[in-house]
């Protein structure tokens, strides 16, 4: 990515881009990754509340995968996750594997 | 303006700190930003101190706020929001400006029980209408995790290390909320991302309110307390039922215990799923986990009486 | 109308801010600026200004609550003195990182320890490299007619820097003098509207101010804020030229006394160039080619312009009211030295530390300033180049 010249730069370093954060995938931080057993979620959205990068994705209310790009493998979501019956929704799954 | 909280409403809006920050993975800040964000459709500017969140969420050319957001400086994010807010009612008062909007500075125990601490009580007294929000999460973390005066007693930290003749942290943390509730601000509370509704509930009620409020919320920090990556609602969880971080709120000057833990749990269980606890747990140091469990409960005991005060 | 009125330093710039109108100032005390801000206030309560005041409960939160007050979109002023401006210093810099137009009037006191509360110029000195604008007043009409063009300088597009305007402590923040005020509607057009640039408050383009910036941009951030102070020197003759206009009061990048055909001068800030020009001209009554070459802008400095103006001496006096201790010499002493660095052929230049604490600068300072130069431009000689005077041995 070309760096800006000091011409190019913004008076005082103040971001005009609100949320452009996006643009730094932080999936690459991540040794394990997320994975959905659709069958034993119950929808409560505790996954989706607590992940601390806004990597859950849902749609029209309801869980709708994880957002690889960003998700950290921090597992926060597979602790929350309730499941069904004990059996949990979101399982950490090492990386590569 | 209060919104019925249900987790399925919420999702449907839209997060104001995006993905793509440099927070730690599993790390408490970004979850109580996000809380904080979704419990309110006013629109919101915020100051931040300099620490985790800060250079975290704002680095080079990427910014995570899809807010207005202001960093100045590590002890003053309490004197910028002043500053934002004053503008603003000069140019509401000039006509210049028509709507509602909510001024919030976020900052970690450092820049809030420490060096903030002045700046702070300067915004309380002067009745800004603004919420300081202290994301606590008991040391200076980003710096490497230094002890603060909100780092729990008995804790590791690297300039007070647990070592041959000191056992870590030997005071007793600060007690910031009851220091904010004692400025006679109309709101000061705490809470825990593991208690959401509790926490967006008391948001909802501070963006009501006319004037200072401040929310102190747990923000555990898997790096700083040595605990697991995907522990850190668990553990706030396990701060509110062990009564180490209680959730009440202090209302004109009235105490209400908003959480009862249904079974109190003992510190331990607390203190036991974090490495910077580890070395308390020898006979020559069990005397501080004594000491930590009576400290909590003497402030429980102490809250559930200033509750029964007021209570009609 | 132009009115001749009797006031205070102090008061004539209160007025002067009350004319400006900001939307935010910040206030709190210090002598010797204590008294401005207590006018101002009065401003305030009495539905003068449409000023929202806020009565921080320091100096650093006063800078701080400025710079949120001005990021949010404004015209924001605080003031301060000597420990107060040493409290906000860290904040100074992140005023002028941010690029914010506040503007500060600096009423001139020395900084302990000693604690003393009289008028010398480190204060503002020890702030110089903060990338502030600096206006030095030498009398209560400079402050005010300073005041007003600062906003002016401060507030240009092109620039968009954090402005002190410097005046003396008691001598001129507290002394009643003679001054002519312009009228409110005079200085309110001259101010004009303020121009927003990213505030905060238009919540429908959310913007982030303060990112950690890493050692791949910092640099050209820092360049860029050169470049923009470097543009300083010609809006300030800009904002002079239309100043004129309104006042009929001429202003430039200094002032020069007698100093077109003179052999030696004095090189001298504030109020002390007022008694040193009495001084000129009694030396210039005995045949003596003496001038007089007094700073306006000192941030940044006009080297080029000042060297041009200063090359043609035989000998020059820099007097300081400030001093930097053991080997190294008064900041203005640099300034000057810097000036004529380029010139092959240059005068001889010593430097004088006067008035510390409010000691008394008398003329016999400035006739000891001006004679030790004639002996220099006699012999060739120079006794000392740095010394202290109206010090007690």
């Amino acid at each position: 990515m070309k760096l800006k010249g000091w011409k190019e730069v913004t008076p005082g370093a103040v971001i005009l881009d609100a949320g452009n954060a996006v643009e730094f995938k932080t999936g690459s931080w991540r040794a394990f990754r997320p994975v959905w057993n659709e069958e034993n979620c119950i929808q409560c959205l505790f996954c989706w509340l607590y992940c601390p990068d806004m990597a859950i994705k849902v749609k029209d209310g309801k869980m709708a995968g994880f957002d690889y790009d960003y998700c950290k493998g921090c597992g926060i979501c597979a602790l929350e996750c309730p499941g069904k019956k004990g059996n949990k929704a979101i399982v950490m799954v090492e990386e590569g594997k | 303006m209060a919104k019925t909280l249900i987790l399925k409403e919420l999702s449907k809006k839209e997060i104001l700190l995006s993905s793509g920050h440099r927070m730690c993975a599993g790390c408490g800040a970004p979850t109580v930003v996000k809380m904080v964000l979704l419990a309110t459709d006013y629109p919101v500017i915020a100051s931040n101190a300099t620490g985790c969140l800060e250079v975290s969420s704002c680095i080079s050319d990427y910014t995570a706020w899809k807010i207005p957001w202001i960093h100045n400086a590590f002890e003053n994010a309490a004197a910028t929001i002043s500053g934002v807010e004053a503008m603003y009612r000069s140019l509401k008062k000039q006509g210049k400006i028509q709507e509602e909007i909510k001024f919030i500075a976020f900052g970690g125990d450092g820049g809030t029980y420490d060096i903030g601490l002045q700046s702070l009580s300067g915004a309380m007294e002067r009745g800004h209408d603004m919420i300081y929000i202290c994301y606590d999460n008991g040391a200076y973390m980003n710096t490497g995790i230094q002890r603060s005066s909100a780092t729990p007693m008995g804790a590791n930290t690297t300039t007070r290390p647990a070592g041959s003749v000191i056992p870590g942290k030997t005071e007793p943390r600060k007690n910031l909320t009851k220091i904010m509730a004692a400025h006679n601000i109309p709101y000061a509370a705490q809470a825990s991302p593991s208690h959401w509704k509790d926490l967006m509930k008391k948001v909802q009620k501070a963006h009501e309110i006319k004037g200072p409020k401040f929310l102190n919320i747990i923000s555990p920090c898997n790096r700083g307390w040595r605990s697991r990556t995907d522990d850190s609602i668990l553990l706030s969880r396990l701060a509110v039922d062990t009564c180490y971080w209680p959730l009440y709120e202090v209302e004109n000057g009235v105490t209400k215990i908003t959480f009862t833990p249904k079974e109190k749990k003992p510190v331990v269980d607390f203190l036991k799923p974090q490495g910077r606890f580890r070395h308390l747990f020898t006979p020559e140091n069990e005397w501080i986990i004594k000491k930590i469990q009576e400290d909590i409960d003497r402030e429980w005991k102490l809250l559930q009486k200033e509750e029964l005060l007021f209570s009609t | 109308m132009a009115k001749i009125v009797a006031v205070t330093g102090n008061e004539a710039v209160a007025n002067a801010l009350r004319q400006i109108n900001p939307d935010v100032c910040a206030a709190y005390p210090i002598t010797p600026q204590t008294e401005l801000m207590q006018r101002f206030s009065s401003f305030v309560s009495n539905d003068k200004v449409k000023t929202e005041l806020i009565l921080v409960e320091s100096e650093h939160s006063a800078m701080s609550a400025c710079v949120g007050a001005a990021a949010a979109g404004g015209r924001v002023a605080t003031a301060t003195s000597s420990q107060g401006l040493a409290l906000m210093w860290e904040i100074l810099f992140i005023a002028s990182g941010l690029r914010l137009p506040i503007v500060m009037p600096v009423v001139n006191r020395s900084l302990s320890a000693p604690l003393n509360i009289h008028c010398d110029h480190s204060d503002a000195m020890g702030a110089r490299d903060s990338g502030w604008i600096q206006l030095w007043s030498e009398n209560a009409q400079e402050a005010y007619d300073n005041t007003i063009q600062a906003f002016r300088i401060a507030e240009n597009m092109d620039i968009r820097l954090p402005a002190m305007i410097c005046y003396d402590g008691f001598i001129i923040g507290h002394s009643i003098a003679c001054i002519e005020y312009l009228d409110d509607e005079a200085v309110r057009n001259f101010a004009g509207e303020y121009q927003t640039l990213y505030p905060l408050l238009d919540v429908k383009n959310p913007v982030s101010y303060g990112p950690l910036i890493l050692p791949d941009y910092y640099m050209e951030y820092k360049k860029a804020q050169d470049e923009a102070a470097s543009k300083v020197a010609n809006v300030v003759l800009d904002v002079a030229r239309e100043f004129e206009k309104i006042s009929g009061r001429t202003y430039g990048l200094f002032e020069t006394y007698r100093l077109d055909d003179a052999d030696i001068g004095l090189v001298i800030l504030n109020s002390a160039a007022g008694t040193s020009k009495d001084v000129v001209d009694e030396f210039r009554d005995k045949g003596i080619k003496a001038g007089l070459f007094k700073p306006r802008l000192f941030r940044p400095f006009p080297y080029e312009q000042a060297g041009e103006t200063l090359k043609h001496l035989q000998a020059i006096c820099v007097l300081d009211r400030a001093d930097a201790f053991g080997g190294s010499y008064g900041p203005l002493f640099l300034e000057i030295a810097t000036s004529l660095y380029p010139y092959r052929e240059k005068p001889i230049l010593i430097n004088k530390i006067y008035g510390l604490g409010g000691r008394d600068y008398l003329p016999e300072h400035a006739e000891l300033a001006l004679n030790e130069l004639i002996n220099i431009t006699k012999t060739g000689q120079v006794r000392t180049v740095k010394e202290y005077i109206g010090v007690r041995e």
